[in-house]
């Protein structure tokens, strides 16, 4: 038997935890869960399917669709001078991103109840999965926003990106990090009370169209205008299409001020997960 | 001396009863109001006894309270306690699946608990990636897998299918492959549930059979919950039971076996008719009681010893031979023997009488015996009375004392001890 530690208690159980105390030894120790839980959840998805990972690419057209024909058609909103279907494919995807991290993080307690009543991993494990896995998914959904990008700008030589492009990685990122704060502060507000489940649904899509994805910020004026950019989201959104486009509004202060909000928001998360996960199991 | 791997300090588990409703938004903020003026948690000081069968009326129960105890390297403790007496509570407490609401565990080592086989098994995946995900979800690595690969796939007997959807095994197949991957774990401290040995009679035997190699043979600290005292008594050293919640009493199992068996009132040792006595117009049963050979009441015994079932009737008409007689069946229904007295020539006479009827020592096995309690007159035969199953006598052996290698249980319903003669022709 390897006994590595003599005499010494390496692990102790107390009623609470403090705040602050985050193992992150041990979600190390566990990092091959961590990416099996990533394949499992990517795998399961197509599997006994013909297409396969194919599949991620009808929803963001049938959307676009949809989007050119009622927004860009019949409501006639500006779109920067973008072709309208460039315009609402890339805030599709990216939105399509954080929504999808949001709405499974936010049920990780309600829907892994019955694995986490028998054995023990650090939780976060789960919702950082979610997070890793709807990567691979963006990943591909972000194959077909590049496709019709290059398309438009060989064929049509209207559109090229800038140098704000380097930020890409950083603005996935942070969609990363704001909707695994947000969805950890919900999936533990709802061990003990459900009612934020209905919430989360029509509130995801209620923030969509308060994002700029069917509307570009440069639309909106004066109070307006100072509403969209309080939302972590809008700066994200509009560098995004800023950089790839160079159309819209790029502005540092409003991306720091997203990147700020994000930092608290994963703070705040981190820390009532962290209480919630040692006890969730007995008001779950 | 040598290493504690468990430590436990006072550790108590309240739940809330009821359902999750208004009612705990009120007492949360309760709670956190208390909190910020800096007192206590108005509700850690309340609590019932978790003793299911009574009403009370606070919200909040102790499903564990005051537990302290030490667990040291290579033992082998046995949690026992009846149902609802909180050894389940206590496992996910060590298992970390809960928290605790006071106090402190130290441990050292890492806990492998099987309680539960074949958790987070996903029915899309393949038998391969299914090892692989069951084997990090109880903790091993992707190395330690892969190196234990080959034997989990041959002891859970699915070569076969090992690249097919999990979703297509039969039951039998999950739950080897389950605890195929549970089993080659190797952890330091080891917490087994016996509900665990469910299935087939073979994987119940593999499932123990793997239990005792690990316990004894590999040397590891074992934490074993069971209600059956057989499988307690074979493989603890030392035994903790729990009843309501509380540490009733800890030591060395025999003695603690032996005090739960009399705690426990799954045995019923004596009875008193006050009304309604069993019997007709001739004769009635007023009390009956199992007894050693100083005639005092006894709730379980030793298969060693003799014991006597001891009773009291009453005849109400003269003119009868009542006989005595006792019937002794096991919990499983099996009819283990009767026995009567032989008839007698003289008629019993109106008045009180007390029958005794000796079991002999070396003649019971281990087992729980329903003791059915009768007076009858033969000819013509009368049944004045047949008390049935107003008697539980368990009987208990010391299997450490037994001199032959042999440690199980000696199947039969009875276990005479009886004269050999071997002569060398």
């Amino acid at each position: 038997m390897n006994l590595s530690v003599k005499n010494k208690y390496n692990e102790e159980i107390y009623p609470k935890k403090s705040i602050l105390d985050v193992n992150i030894k041990e979600i190390y120790q566990f990092k091959d869960l961590l990416f099996l839980f990533v394949k499992r959840d990517f795998i399961s998805i197509y599997k006994q399917t013909i297409l396969g990972p194919l599949w991620f690419f009808i929803q963001p057209i049938l959307t676009t669709i949809i989007f050119t024909v009622v927004f860009g058609r019949f409501a006639g909103l500006p779109t920067d001078g973008i072709p309208q279907v460039l315009f609402y494919l890339a805030g599709i995807t990216c939105w399509n991103y954080f929504a999808e991290c949001l709405t499974k993080t936010s049920n990780t307690f309600i829907d892994n109840q019955n694995i986490f009543g028998k054995v023990y991993f650090p939780r976060i494990i789960s919702p950082l999965s979610i997070v890793l896995s709807s990567l691979i998914k963006f990943g591909i959904q972000f194959l077909l926003f590049l496709c019709l990008y290059f398309y438009y700008f060989f064929v049509h030589n209207s559109i090229h990106p800038n140098i704000t492009l380097f930020l890409l990685p950083f603005l996935i990122v942070l969609m990363g990090l704001l909707s695994l704060g947000l969805g950890m502060i919900i999936s533990s507000l709802t061990t003990k009370y459900r009612d934020l489940r209905f919430l989360i649904q029509f509130g995801v899509q209620l923030w969509m169209y308060v994002t700029p994805i069917i509307f570009p910020l440069s639309s909106l004026s004066g109070k307006m205008k100072i509403l969209a950019v309080l939302n972590p989201m809008t700066s994200i959104i509009e560098t995004f299409k800023f950089s790839f486009l160079s159309a819209g509004t790029f502005n540092w202060i409003y991306l720091g001020y997203s990147t700020l909000v994000t930092l608290i928001i994963l703070l705040i998360g981190i820390l009532i997960f962290n209480k919630t996960e040692q006890y969730f199991i007995d008001t779950v | 001396m040598s290493l504690t791997r468990i430590n436990i300090e006072n550790l108590d588990k309240q739940y809330r009863l009821g359902e999750i409703g208004t009612g705990t938004l009120s007492h949360d903020i309760n709670r956190w109001w208390h909190k910020i003026r800096g007192k206590r948690d108005p509700y850690k000081m309340i609590g019932s006894k978790n003793d299911r069968t009574s009403n009370n009326n606070s919200d909040y129960v102790w499903a564990l309270k005051n537990i302290n105890f030490d667990v040291k390297d290579g033992e082998v403790v046995g949690i026992i306690g009846k149902n609802g007496a909180g050894k389940s509570t206590l496992l996910k407490i060590l298992s970390k699946v809960t928290g605790p609401t006071n106090g402190k565990i130290t441990i050292n080592g890492r806990i492998g608990a099987l309680l539960e086989v074949g958790t987070g098994m996903h029915p899309e995946l393949t038998g391969r990636e299914n090892i692989f995900l069951n084997g990090a979800i109880l903790g091993m690595s992707k190395k330690e897998v892969a190196n234990k690969f080959d034997e989990i796939v041959d002891f859970a007997g699915i070569a076969l299918y090992v690249d097919t959807p999990f979703k297509r095994y039969s039951s039998g197949m999950r739950v080897r492959l389950g605890f195929a991957v549970a089993a080659f774990l190797e952890p330091e401290i080891l917490i087994v549930d016996e509900v665990l040995a469910v299935g087939d009679a073979e994987f119940q035997k593999r499932a123990i059979g793997k239990m005792k190699e690990v316990s004894n043979e590999q040397g590891r600290t074992v934490l074993f919950v069971s209600h059956n005292m057989n499988s307690v008594n074979t493989l603890c050293n030392r035994c903790v039971y729990l009843k309501d919640g509380e540490i009733k009493s800890i030591g060395e199992t025999s003695k603690i076996v032996n005090e739960y068996l009399t705690n426990e009132n799954d045995s019923k040792f004596s009875i008193e008719y006050k009304q309604n006595n069993p019997g007709d117009d001739i004769a009635i049963l007023h009390s009956a009681r199992i007894i050693n050979t100083d005639k005092q009441t006894i709730d379980h015994s030793n298969i060693k010893d003799k014991i006597g079932i001891e009773y009291t009737f009453e005849i109400l008409k003269n003119g009868y031979k009542p006989i005595p007689n006792v019937h002794f069946h096991t919990v499983k229904g099996e009819h283990a023997f009767t026995c009567a007295e032989s008839p007698r020539d003289e008629n019993c006479d109106i008045g009180l009488y007390t029958a005794i009827v000796w079991i002999s020592e070396e003649l019971l096995n281990v087992e729980t015996y329903l003791i059915t309690i009768g007076l009858s007159t033969m000819s013509p035969v009368i049944i004045h009375f047949l008390a049935k199953e107003v008697l539980v006598l368990n009987t208990i052996e010391n299997i450490k004392h037994r001199t032959e290698g042999h440690n199980q249980k000696i199947s039969g319903v009875l276990r005479p001890k009886l004269d050999w003669t071997i002569k060398k022709k």
